[in-house]
């Protein structure tokens, strides 16, 4: 069986000039229920790594495939639907847009997807809200949220659809840290519970080491792949 | 069942500017609203003046002139011959229309159109020591009312006044103000050919164009021969159309078949008919203008939206959005402003006809004699042609923004707010 998400000599070179490589052949695979850290320090092209494995951005060279089919054959009206169907992004920013309420925000991934129901994706958006301890903010907009109730939100769209792979990129970032391990441990529950991928990118050495497999990345390489037990918060 | 996404998430953006979008909105109200309003006094002035040129005088008249002088015979034997006929007199001929007779009879026969036959000749009238010139119009009264105003522009005695009395003169206004003469007066008339004869006025016109009026007297077309000394000759044949379009077409057949320079209404008013081209083109110019400044205002509150909105679109094109999802969403905003717009300039529109139409002035002239304001042509069109402008130029407008946020790339957006 292909794994589920892999990435085959990945490298990334901004053109120039100067060009600069943000990632070098980089060679990864991951598999259905992993929680995997990515750490390194700044500018190490951890989260050009994330964007490249989410099929946000094409690799300059090597591959990207997702259950073994190529990436790079796919147009990007079809990235865009895979990315819909399949994917889920957190960033460090919650980007939930602010004309909407919580609610209607994690509604319009499945809007866009249209396979649900009306009724159905009401449901479930409230189900996922709930979930996350948001039932009481689904009505509220996002600026009457605290900080960490937005980016639960966001986690909230981002599971909208049921993705396979969860990326996320630094979303502690702007998080106190109670709220930090609150957020870490929903990423623990969708990958073990739930059988989804979690990627999160993060130079937060504590909560690195909550996860079963930490990649290194040092200037664009991996320097480390590890897989250890996690050391519980 | 409700909006779609695209539409909601446009609808969302300009309710967050809100006062920007009213802004937007009125600067395509205003210029919807002024093509109608102004289309509305132009046109309204148009079409009047048209109706009254049309009313006052025949549509189609056949003079006793040819275009072109008749070809010389040695021409006509040798079309294609280098032939030239230097100082050629034109023949001295009696002038007349010939043959008018079976040519009215002919015309007569056509559907919807009347036919009254005029001997226009020059004579002096004269009363006391004033003497004026006039253009004496030979005419047989139940004939000529059907094919001029003749009768409605009567302002004292009745057309039927010809034939009761013998010499009867019916004169214009102005004529009868510059003699000192008024109906009941007997004046002298003298014409080119030295016939001199008693006429006694017995009815008065104004049609309120002066240059008329101050210069046109009618008789019987008997009395005109008689005095003119061309017995049973006419020199114009007028017409009278039931539609008024067949003028112009019907002419260049008449002119054709009998050779006899014919014109129609448009033809003699030609030199007014181009200035209302004139006018419009004017007129479109300075409302399409105020439309183009209101589609700038679009462009701008829709760049602005993108620019100010990249996160989201990033977050969109992230999520899954196509392209042409990201582009309908702006794309949408614009069309929402030339919409709101288009209705709100119908609003505009129709405010300003109808405060137009409260105007009062004292127009002096005697062509708008008895007229006191603009006169308002209401029509449907141009709010329709107006609305569907400002949508289309709103729509457009929305393009180039709409399509920078399409090609956003979210990469370079995340990476840098994050």
């Amino acid at each position: 069986m292909s794994p589920l998400l892999e990435a085959r000599g990945v490298t990334r070179t901004l053109p120039g000039p100067p060009p600069v490589t943000l990632v070098r052949d980089v060679d990864l695979a991951f598999t259905r229920g992993e929680l995997v850290a990515v750490t390194g320090p700044s500018g190490s092209g951890k989260s050009s790594l994330l964007y490249l494995l989410g099929l946000l951005d094409r690799p300059s060279s090597g591959r990207v495939l997702v259950e073994g089919r190529d990436a790079a054959a796919l147009d990007r009206d079809e990235l865009a639907a895979l990315r819909l169907a399949r994917f889920g992004f957190v960033f460090q920013f919650h980007f939930l847009l602010p004309e909407f309420t919580t609610l209607e925000n994690v509604l319009i991934p499945m809007r866009r997807l249209k396979v649900r129901p009306a009724q159905e994706m009401a449901e479930r958006a409230r189900a996922l809200l709930d979930g996350l301890g948001l039932g009481e903010a689904a009505a509220k907009y996002p600026e009457q949220l605290s900080g960490g109730m937005r980016q639960r939100a966001a986690i909230a769209r981002a599971l909208a659809n049921g993705p396979a792979v969860v990326l996320a990129d630094e979303p502690t970032g702007n998080l106190d840290t109670r709220n930090a391990a609150t957020v870490f441990d929903i990423f623990e529950r969708l990958a073990l519970a739930e059988g989804r991928t979690v990627i999160v990118v993060t130079h937060d050495r504590d909560l690195a080491a909550r996860t079963r497999r930490r990649i290194e990345l040092v200037d664009g390489r991996v320097v480390a792949d590890r897989a250890a037990e996690p050391v519980s918060a | 069942m409700p909006a779609p996404l695209f539409l909601e998430i446009a609808m969302g953006h300009l309710r967050r500017r809100r006062r920007q979008t009213i802004v937007s909105v009125l600067g395509v109200a205003l210029g919807v609203g002024f093509f109608v309003a102004i289309n509305a006094m132009m046109r309204g002035f148009q079409q009047y003046f048209v109706a009254q040129i049309i009313d006052v005088a025949p549509h189609i008249v056949v003079r006793d002139e040819f275009r072109l002088p008749d070809l010389q015979p040695a021409l006509r034997a040798f079309p294609q011959g280098a032939v030239e006929v230097a100082g050629v007199k034109p023949r001295a001929e009696p002038r007349g229309i010939r043959g008018a007779r079976p040519m009215m009879e002919e015309l007569r026969t056509l559907p919807g159109v009347a036919v009254a036959p005029v001997l226009q000749g020059q004579a002096i009238l004269a009363y006391g020591t004033r003497e004026v010139s006039v253009s004496l119009m030979g005419i047989e009264p139940e004939r000529e009312r059907l094919v001029t105003n003749i009768e409605q522009d009567l302002v004292e005695g009745r057309l039927a006044d010809l034939r009761t009395s013998a010499n009867a003169v019916i004169v214009g206004a102005g004529v009868a103000e510059r003699l000192g003469a008024l109906p009941g007066d007997t004046v002298s008339a003298l014409s080119p050919a030295g016939v001199q004869l008693s006429m006694k006025i017995v009815g008065m016109v104004e049609t309120g164009i002066t240059a008329i009026d101050s210069s046109q007297a009618f008789t019987l077309l008997k009395t005109s021969q008689v005095i003119q000394e061309r017995s049973n000759v006419i020199n114009q044949v007028r017409m009278r159309l039931a539609e008024v379009e067949q003028a112009e077409p019907l002419a260049r057949r008449i002119e054709e078949r009998f050779g006899y320079r014919t014109e129609s209404w448009e033809e003699t008013n030609r030199n007014v008919l181009s200035l209302f081209v004139i006018q419009n083109a004017v007129m479109y110019t300075v409302t399409g203008a105020i439309l183009l400044v209101a589609v700038f205002g679009i462009y701008n509150i829709i760049s602005t939206v993108v620019y100010e909105k990249t996160r989201d679109i990033a977050i969109l094109k992230s999520l899954g959005f196509r392209e042409r999802d990201v582009q309908a969403v702006f794309l949408a905003q614009g069309l929402l402003v030339g919409l709101m717009g288009a209705l709100a300039g119908a609003v505009v529109g129709w405010g300003l006809t109808e405060l137009l139409a409260q105007v009062r002035i004292d127009m002096g002239g005697p062509v708008l004699r008895g007229r006191q304001g603009f006169i308002l042509a209401r029509e449907v069109w141009p709010y329709l042609v107006g609305g569907a402008f400002a949508v289309v130029a709103a729509a457009l407008a929305a393009t180039i923004p709409a399509r920078r946020a399409a090609r956003l790339n979210p990469v370079d957006i995340v990476r840098g707010a994050a």
